[in-house]
């Protein structure tokens, strides 16, 4: 199919009769420009002065109602096409047993990427059990359904969880692999989540080995060379390449947990002027190929689903 | 009429806005999707002319503005979209409807639409981002929309000449 050269005729339609009094198609009335451009600025200054009491955000979320829905059953109806090629090159068996060792291996890693945290968190909670306290969390499971473009330069994704799931805005989200962000906000049915690597993104982060905090910001590049900059606070350390850097977390946990694994130091910069230091940080969680997440949520929350609890028991 | 039409085109683009956020996830290039609903409203263009397509480019861009996932300053792609149906339909008065003509008005479109949401991104600094990663999307996205020109354009262009009430009898 292409566009047929006889019909060209249509191209250039008079526009006589039923559609609009405008006189000739193609060259709308000068009023009605302005009206538009008036209608854009408008919303852009009332959602920007806004901020997050904007009177768009309303509106945001009845669209989210009508859509996350809707995206929900577009990404459960293409999940089987998508794996295809997964499900033609394995067995069922050797895929569940993959599927298996896959997830014991991530668990492994992250044990080794918090060791060196764990083991300064011990030495210096030893006796704050109130502290131990604080690490369990339940976890909700849910799959991203939608990606936000590149095209509109921030990395948010769809999931299929809201509140009738327990989620709130500013809960922490992780994968298998470490943080994959915090979520803005809540549809009954699903939620729209900030990833890490969003220029916008601002989280505490903690290196692992030497304790010292900072914060790490994202970069807005998605894929292979998604990174965060963290910036500690003292200035006089040098942070080591190849350190595991975990978040900070903030009193009562929101918007991010403590202790959750983010990603590795790949490069540290001097700042010869004021002497600070800025680590460049490659994040665990492949971002482009997100799937399966877990929203932290605080333990014996009402859920529309089986939820993971901190022992590892599923409620 | 009027409403049926205004019914189908909304249809269309938001059947644009779900498969390019759920369905071509899965094929994104460091997250650049193919912008379908953008070829949607250039099609709308081509077809009905520029008064249609700024029409359709505003509703669509709030739609995209709006929907999840979306989280940047709402209004932004509606002005982009506002200028790619100005832009595409003033363009289809001026040349003949060949093929290469109708992809180099999705490739022009496909620049100017996400250059405007980058720069009006630019001036609202939201995000603070560079301007060689900017570049760098604008450029993917003007790839994938002229590779899926062959398939969506005609179909869009189709649905809305049937839609014209005075020519379905020709």
């Amino acid at each position: 199919m292409r566009p047929d050269p006889t019909r060209e005729r249509r191209w250039r339609p008079t526009g006589l009769g039923a559609s609009g009094g405008s006189g000739r198609h193609g060259q709308p009335p000068r009023g009605l420009v302005v009206a538009l451009l008036l209608a854009c600025a408008t919303l852009i200054t009332l959602d920007y002065q806004g901020g997050n009491d904007s009177p768009v955000e309303p509106v945001r979320r009845v669209m989210g109602e009508v859509y996350g829905p809707v995206e929900v059953g577009v990404a459960t109806a293409i999940r089987p096409v998508v794996s295809i090629p997964r499900w033609l090159r394995s067995q069922d068996s050797m895929r569940d047993e993959i599927d298996d060792l896959e997830a014991q291996n991530a668990e492994l890693r992250q044990q080794v990427n918090t060791a060196g945290y764990d083991r300064n968190k011990l030495a210096e909670y030893d006796g704050l059990t109130a502290a131990a306290g604080s690490l369990g969390y339940a976890l909700v499971p849910a799959r991203v359904v939608g990606l936000g473009p590149s095209q509109s330069f921030s990395s948010t994704v769809t999931i299929d969880a809201g509140s009738r799931a327990g989620l709130r805005p500013d809960m922490t989200v992780v994968n298998n692999d470490g943080l994959v962000g915090r979520v803005l906000r809540v549809t009954r049915t699903t939620a729209t989540v900030l990833l890490v690597i969003d220029a916008d993104s601002v989280v505490g982060g903690r290196v692992g080995e030497s304790m010292e905090i900072g914060m790490l910001h994202g970069r807005g590049v998605l894929g292979d060379e998604g990174r965060l900059d963290l910036e500690l606070i003292d200035t006089s350390v040098v942070p080591n390449r190849g350190d595991t850097v975990v978040t900070w977390g903030s009193e009562s946990g929101a918007p991010y947990v403590a202790g959750v694994p983010v990603g590795r130091i790949e490069t540290v910069f001097s700042n010869v002027r004021d002497g600070s230091q800025r680590a460049v940080i490659a994040p665990f969680v492949d971002f482009g190929a997100l799937d399966l997440v877990g929203v932290v949520v605080p333990s014996g929350t009402d859920s529309d689903r089986a939820v993971v609890e901190a022992d590892g028991s599923i409620r | 009429m009027t409403g049926m039409r205004a019914f189908v085109a909304v249809l269309a683009v938001s059947a644009a806005l779900v498969l390019q956020v759920s369905v071509f996830s899965y094929v994104a290039w460091q997250g650049v999707v193919p912008n379908l609903v953008l070829l949607v409203v250039v099609g709308a263009a081509l077809v009905r002319g520029a008064q249609f397509a700024m029409l359709l480019g505003f509703a669509a861009g709030v739609l995209l503005d709006l929907a999840p996932p979306a989280d940047h300053v709402a209004g932004r792609w509606a002005l982009a979209l506002l200028v790619v149906g100005y832009v595409a339909g003033r363009v289809a008065l001026d040349v003949k409807p060949t093929v290469t003509a109708v992809v180099a008005t999705v490739a022009a479109s496909s620049f100017l639409g996400t250059s405007v949401f980058a720069i009006s991104g630019i001036l609202l600094r939201d995000p603070p981002m560079a301007v060689p990663d900017l570049l760098q999307v604008v450029g993917a996205s003007v790839l994938w929309d002229v590779v899926l020109t062959p398939f969506v354009l005609p179909l869009v262009m189709t649905m809305f000449r049937r839609l014209e009430p005075d020519r379905a009898t020709s």
